[in-house]
C-alpha cells in the first residue's frame, strides 16, 4: 500500500524515472486495511483493488508480481530476483510487515495463519467453510478482533486469547475495553484475558491451543494477530542499518544514499509504525525526496477506529494516568456508552470513545490543532451540539470546522484541501476522492465529506446518499442485499433480528424487498412469504381500481393457434369478462375477472394448455418478436424461434423489477427490441444483443451488449445479464435503472468478456429456475387453494337483521 | 346488545393476513397479525374504494392495495398525512375460533 501510494505522488509530481515494481504477492497493490470487510464477506478483493493492470499499464510502470527479490548487491546497483538481475539508480525498500508469529512449538503447523494479505484471508475463508469450524485467534488488538468478527460472521465457534488484562490496551482503557468485551462476547466470541499460550497442538494440522493454565481451545484455524514485525530480511542481508525496522532519516533516506525505504517495514525516530495515515505521510515526502525537493516526515497523530460492523469505537493520542492530566468522562451503562477525554494543560492529548463516536472528529481535530478547550470545557464532552453555537446542525458543525482541520484521517486530508477541490469543479463524493483521496481508503470519514460538499455547494448539491430502504431500517438496499448473503440469513424474521429492525414485523415497503432479496440469494433454501408479496404477485392477477382482476395467458415469443384462441373466447364468455384487450406485449389481457372466478379460469385456460403470462409480476413479462425469416422477405434469422427459446427459459423467473424482452429478426426492429430491457437484433453474421433501455415514464434506447455469431451466445448473454441484474439490483430498479449505477462497462466485464463468469451466472440462473419455473395457476387452482384461499372466511349474507 | 357469532379458526387466516366475510351489505375483512390479534374492518378504503383485505399487513395496520394509503386495524383511521376512517367491528378469539359481533351488521342494515 504504502508503495502504491508513494508512485501515485511521484506520477503526479510527473517524475522521470523508469518504474519496475517487485511485490511477492502474485497480484498488485490493493487496499490492506479492507481486508476485514473481505473476509467478513462484506466486500470483494475486486472492491479493495487500488491499481489494476490498466492502471500500471498506462503509467509504463513494469510489473514483476509474485517475484520475490533475494538480493540488493548495492555495489552494482541492481537487484537479484528469479527472472535475473534489474539495475536501479535509486531504490525504494517497501516490504512492509509480517505477522508475528510467538515462539511456542506448533506455530508452524498447517492451519496456523496470519492476518496480513488476501492469502491469509483465502485460507481463514476457506476453514470457515467447515461445518462447526473451530477458530482460535491469538491477539485481541485491532487486526485480531477484526478476524474474530469476521469469522463469526461466517459462521464458526470463535475464542480470542489475549495476553493483556484488557482487550485492545495500546488504544483503548480498561472500561472501553470491558465494554468492547462485553459487545463481542453478546455476538457469541469467546474473549479470554490474561491467555499465556503454551502450545499449539495437532500432529499434521492444528487440533487445538494450550494454555499455561492448562486449559485447551480446539481450533480448526488458529489466527496469529499477537502483532507485526517490519520485514528486514532483505535489508539485514545487504548490510543497510537495521534496528527494529529499516532506520531512515527524515526524508526517507536509508543509511545508503541511493536507497529509499518506506512503510511497515521502516523505523524512524525510534518509531515504527503500523497504522495507514503515517504511511501515506511517508509517502509522500518520499515522492518529494525523490523528484528532488527537500521534504520532511513529520509523525501524525492517529486515530484508531475498529472496521467491525456494527461497533463504535474510537481511540486516539494518549491515555495513560499522569501527573497534570485529567479526565472528563461520561458514561451511560444502559446504552453501552463510554467517553473520556484526557487533557493536559487544557489541550485534549487523548481520546477514547465506545458505543458512540458521533463526535470523534470534532475532538480529534481538536487534540491535532491543541486547541485551548477552557471556554468551551464545562460541556465539552457532550460534544458540538452543545457548545451554545447552533451546531447541532452537522452542517453548521463542519461549516465552522476550522480550513486545518483533518477530515480523512486514513490519507491527512483537510478540510481546505476539500474545500478548494469543490472550487476547482469536484461537486461530488467520486471527484472529491479523485482530487484529494479523502475518503477513499477506510471510509469512515464519507459523511463528513459530504457533509462538506453540501454546506460548501449549498443547493447546487445533490446529497447522492442512499437513503435507507423504509422507516423500519436505517439500512439501504445495498447493506441488506450485503448481510443476508453475508451472515447467510435465511427469512424475513432473522434478516429484522440481525438488522435490527425497528418495527415488528416491517411494512409494504420493506417486505417485498426483503421477500426479493431472499429468494434471489437463497433459491433453494428460502420459503417464498406469500404475505409478504403484493396482492398481484399473491393473486396471479393484476388488480383493478374495482376489486376486479385481469387474466393474460403466456403466448409464447407472441405465437399463438386457433385452439388457444377458442378457449381464450370460450373463458371470456364463461367467465361475463367484460373486456379483452390486446396488450402491446403481443398478448390477449382478459380485464374484469371477479376474484372468485379466478382458480376457475385459470383450470379452463390450463386445460387448452394455456398458462400464465406474468403479467403482473416482478419478473419475466414477454418476449416481442417478429417472424423473420419463417414469413419476411428481410428477415436474416429465426427471430420468433429466438424469442420463444429465450421466454421458455426465463419464463417464472423473479427479478427485481418487470423484465421486457423483444427478438427482432433484421434491423427494420419491427420488434422494437431497442427500448426494452434486453433487445436482440438479428443481422447476417448473427446476433447484436443490448440492453438496458427503458419506454415507460423514461425513454432511452438500449445500449450495446455485444455482437455475437451463435443464437446459444445470444441466449446465454442474455440469461447472464439477467441473472447479474437479480443478483445486484436494488428492489423496484429496472435494469435502466440499474445499469445507470453500475455502468454498462462494468457489465460487460462480467457477462460479455469474462466468459467463466458468464456461464457462471447462468448456472445459478437455472438452480433458480429449478424452483421458479413453473406455472402458478395450475397449483393456485387446487380444491385446497379455492378453500383455504379464494373462498370467503364465512358467508353471513343470510344472518337476518334484527 | 353484542351478538357473537363463531364465524372461522384462528388458523383459516395466514398471520399477518386477511380474508373476507360476506355480508348483505359488502365484505367485512378480518385481519391477523403477526402477534395474532384479529381485526374487522369494512373491505373497502375510504380513499377509493380499495380491497383492504388485499394489502400487506404490518404491525397493526394494513396498505391498501390500489394507493399505498396506511390504515390503521385498531381504530380504522388512515395513518399520516391522509384523512379517512373505515367503520371497525368487535370481533375476538377464544379456543382458537374468532368471534364477530353481528349486532352491527343487523344496525347497519336498519340504519
Amino acid at each position: 500500500m504504502a508503495s502504491g501510494r508513494m508512485l501515485e505522488e511521484l506520477l503526479e509530481r510527473g517524475a522521470d524515472y523508469d518504474i519496475t515494481l517487485f511485490g511477492a504477492e502474485p497480484r498488485g497493490n490493493y487496499n490492506r486495511i479492507m481486508l476485514s470487510p473481505v473476509l467478513a464477506g462484506e466486500k470483494t478483493y475486486e472492491e479493495i483493488v487500488t491499481h489494476d493492470a490498466d492502471w500500471y499499464r498506462d503509467n509504463n510502470i513494469t510489473c514483476r508480481f509474485g517475484e520475490t527479490v533475494v538480493k540488493i548487491d548495492r555495489k552494482a546497483k541492481q537487484v537479484v530476483s528469479a527472472g535475473g538481475v534489474t539495475p536501479y539508480d535509486k531504490l525504494v525498500v517497501a516490504t512492509g510487515s509480517a505477522s508475528f508469529f510467538i515462539p511456542v512449538t506448533g506455530n508452524d503447523l498447517p492451519g496456523v495463519v496470519g492476518f496480513r494479505d488476501l492469502d491469509d484471508v483465502e485460507a481463514m475463508t476457506a476453514a470457515a467453510r467447515k461445518p462447526d469450524g473451530k477458530a482460535v485467534i491469538i491477539g485481541g488488538g485491532l487486526l485480531g478482533l477484526e478476524a474474530a468478527a469476521a469469522l463469526k460472521l461466517q459462521g464458526m465457534d470463535v475464542t480470542v486469547l489475549h495476553l493483556m488484562d484488557h482487550l485492545m490496551e495500546r488504544q483503548l482503557d480498561p472500561a472501553a475495553g470491558y465494554l468492547l468485551q462485553k459487545e463481542l462476547e453478546s455476538r457469541g466470541i469467546n474473549v479470554i484475558c490474561n491467555a499465556h499460550t503454551k502450545a499449539i497442538l495437532g500432529h499434521d494440522h492444528v487440533d487445538a491451543v494450550l494454555l499455561e493454565d492448562g486449559t485447551i481451545h480446539p481450533a480448526d484455524l488458529v489466527v496469529m494477530a499477537a502483532g507485526i514485525r517490519p520485514e528486514t530480511r532483505l535489508a539485514v542481508d545487504s548490510g543497510l542499518h537495521v534496528e527494529r525496522g529499516i532506520v531512515v532519516d527524515d526524508s526517507m533516506h536509508t543509511s545508503d544514499p541511493h536507497i529509499f525505504a518506506l512503510g511497515e517495514c521502516v523505523e524512524h525516530d525510534s518509531v515504527v509504525y503500523g497504522l495507514v495515515a503515517p504511511l501515506f505521510d511517508m509517502a509522500k515526502v518520499l515522492a518529494r525526496t525523490l523528484t528532488g525537493e527537500t521534504a520532511a516526515f513529520i509523525p501524525p497523530a492517529v486515530a484508531t477506529r475498529l472496521k467491525v460492523t456494527g461497533v463504535e469505537l474510537f481511540s486516539a493520542g494518549e491515555f495513560d494516568e499522569d501527573d497534570g492530566r485529567e479526565d472528563i468522562v461520561f458514561r451511560d451503562p444502559a446504552r453501552g456508552i463510554y467517553k473520556r477525554l484526557v487533557l493536559e494543560d487544557n489541550r485534549i492529548v487523548g481520546i477514547v470513545m465506545y458505543g458512540d463516536t458521533a463526535d470523534a472528529t470534532w475532538f480529534f481535530g481538536k487534540l491535532t490543532m491543541a486547541e485551548d478547550i477552557g471556554p468551551i470545557r464545562e460541556t465539552l464532552i457532550f460534544g458540538p451540539a452543545y457548545q451554545g453555537d447552533g451546531l447541532a446542525d452537522p452542517l453548521a458543525a463542519v461549516a465552522a470546522m476550522p480550513a486545518e482541520a483533518e477530515i480523512c484521517g486514513c490519507n491527512g486530508v483537510c478540510k481546505g484541501t476539500i474545500v478548494e477541490a469543490i472550487a476547482d469543479g469536484a461537486d461530488d463524493l467520486g471527484k472529491v476522492r479523485a482530487a484529494t483521496k479523502a475518503s477513499a481508503s477506510c471510509g469512515n470519514c464519507t459523511g463528513l465529506v459530504e457533509q462538506l460538499l453540501a454546506s460548501t455547494l449549498g443547493d447546487d448539491f445533490e446529497a447522492p446518499t442512499e437513503q435507507p430502504v423504509c422507516g423500519c431500517t436505517d439500512l439501504t438496499h445495498d447493506d441488506l442485499r450485503r448481510i443476508i448473503k453475508a451472515r447467510a440469513l435465511k427469512s424475513i424474521p432473522a434478516v429484522m433480528q440481525e438488522a435490527g429492525w425497528k418495527t415488528s414485523c416491517g411494512c409494504h415497503v420493506c417486505r417485498p424487498a426483503l421477500n426479493y432479496y431472499l429468494i434471489a440469494e437463497w433459491p433453494l433454501e428460502y420459503r417464498d412469504d406469500q404475505q409478504s408479496r403484493f396482492v398481484n404477485e399473491r393473486n396471479h392477477a393484476n388488480i383493478q381500481k374495482d376489486g376486479t382482476y385481469s387474466v393474460v395467458p403466456r403466448m409464447w415469443g407472441g405465437i399463438t393457434t386457433p385452439q388457444e384462441l377458442r378457449a381464450i373466447a370460450d373463458a371470456a364468455e364463461k367467465y361475463n369478462v367484460p373486456t379483452v384487450h390486446v396488450t402491446g406485449g403481443q398478448r390477449i389481457d382478459l380485464l374484469g375477472v371477479k376474484r372468485e372466478d379466478l382458480p376457475d379460469i385459470w383450470a379452463d385456460l390450463n386445460a387448452a394448455g394455456l398458462v400464465s403470462g406474468h403479467a403482473y409480476s416482478k419478473g419475466l413479462r414477454t418476449v416481442k418478436t417478429c417472424v423473420g425469416t419463417d414469413h419476411c422477405r428481410f428477415g436474416t434469422q429465426d427471430s420468433t424461434g429466438l424469442g420463444i427459446k429465450l421466454e421458455k427459459i426465463l419464463w417464472g423467473s423473479w427479478t427485481p423489477h418487470k423484465v421486457k424482452l423483444a427478438v427482432s429478426g433484421c434491423p427494420r426492429n419491427c420488434a422494437e427490441a431497442t427500448c426494452k430491457d434486453v433487445g436482440v437484433i438479428c443481422v447476417d453474421s448473427g446476433y447484436e444483443v443490448s440492453a438496458a433501455g427503458a419506454a415507460g415514464m423514461e425513454l432511452k434506447e438500449t445500449e450495446p451488449l455485444a455482437k455475437v455469431a451463435t443464437e446459444q451466445e445470444a441466449i446465454d448473454l442474455t440469461v447472464a445479464f439477467i441473472q447479474l441484474y437479480r443478483e445486484n439490483a436494488r428492489y423496484l430498479d429496472r435494469p435502466y435503472k440499474w445499469v445507470a449505477r453500475v455502468g454498462m462497462d462494468w457489465v460487460r466485464a462480467q457477462v460479455v468478456e469474462d466468459t467463466d463468469n458468464r456461464a457462471a451466472l447462468c448456472a445459478r440462473f437455472e438452480v433458480s429456475q429449478s424452483v421458479y419455473r413453473k406455472d402458478p395457476w395450475a397449483e393456485q387452482a387446487t380444491d385446497e387453494h379455492k378453500q383455504n384461499k379464494w373462498s370467503p372466511l364465512a358467508d353471513l349474507t343470510l344472518e337476518a337483521a334484527e | 346488545m353484542s351478538r357473537w357469532i363463531d364465524i372461522a379458526a384462528l388458523d383459516d387466516i395466514p398471520a399477518r393476513g386477511a380474508r373476507v366475510v360476506k355480508t348483505a351489505q359488502g365484505c367485512i375483512a378480518v385481519f391477523r397479525t403477526h402477534d395474532d390479534r384479529v381485526f374487522a374492518l369494512d373491505d373497502a378504503c375510504p380513499h377509493k374504494n380499495g380491497t383492504l383485505s388485499e394489502g400487506i399487513v404490518h404491525g397493526a395496520a394494513v396498505t391498501c392495495p390500489l394507493h399505498n394509503w396506511v390504515i390503521n386495524l385498531e381504530t380504522g383511521m388512515a395513518e399520516g398525512p391522509d384523512e379517512g376512517q373505515v367503520a371497525t367491528y368487535q370481533i375476538r378469539v377464544e379456543n382458537g375460533r374468532i368471534l364477530l359481533d353481528a349486532s352491527r351488521l343487523s344496525a347497519r342494515s336498519a340504519a
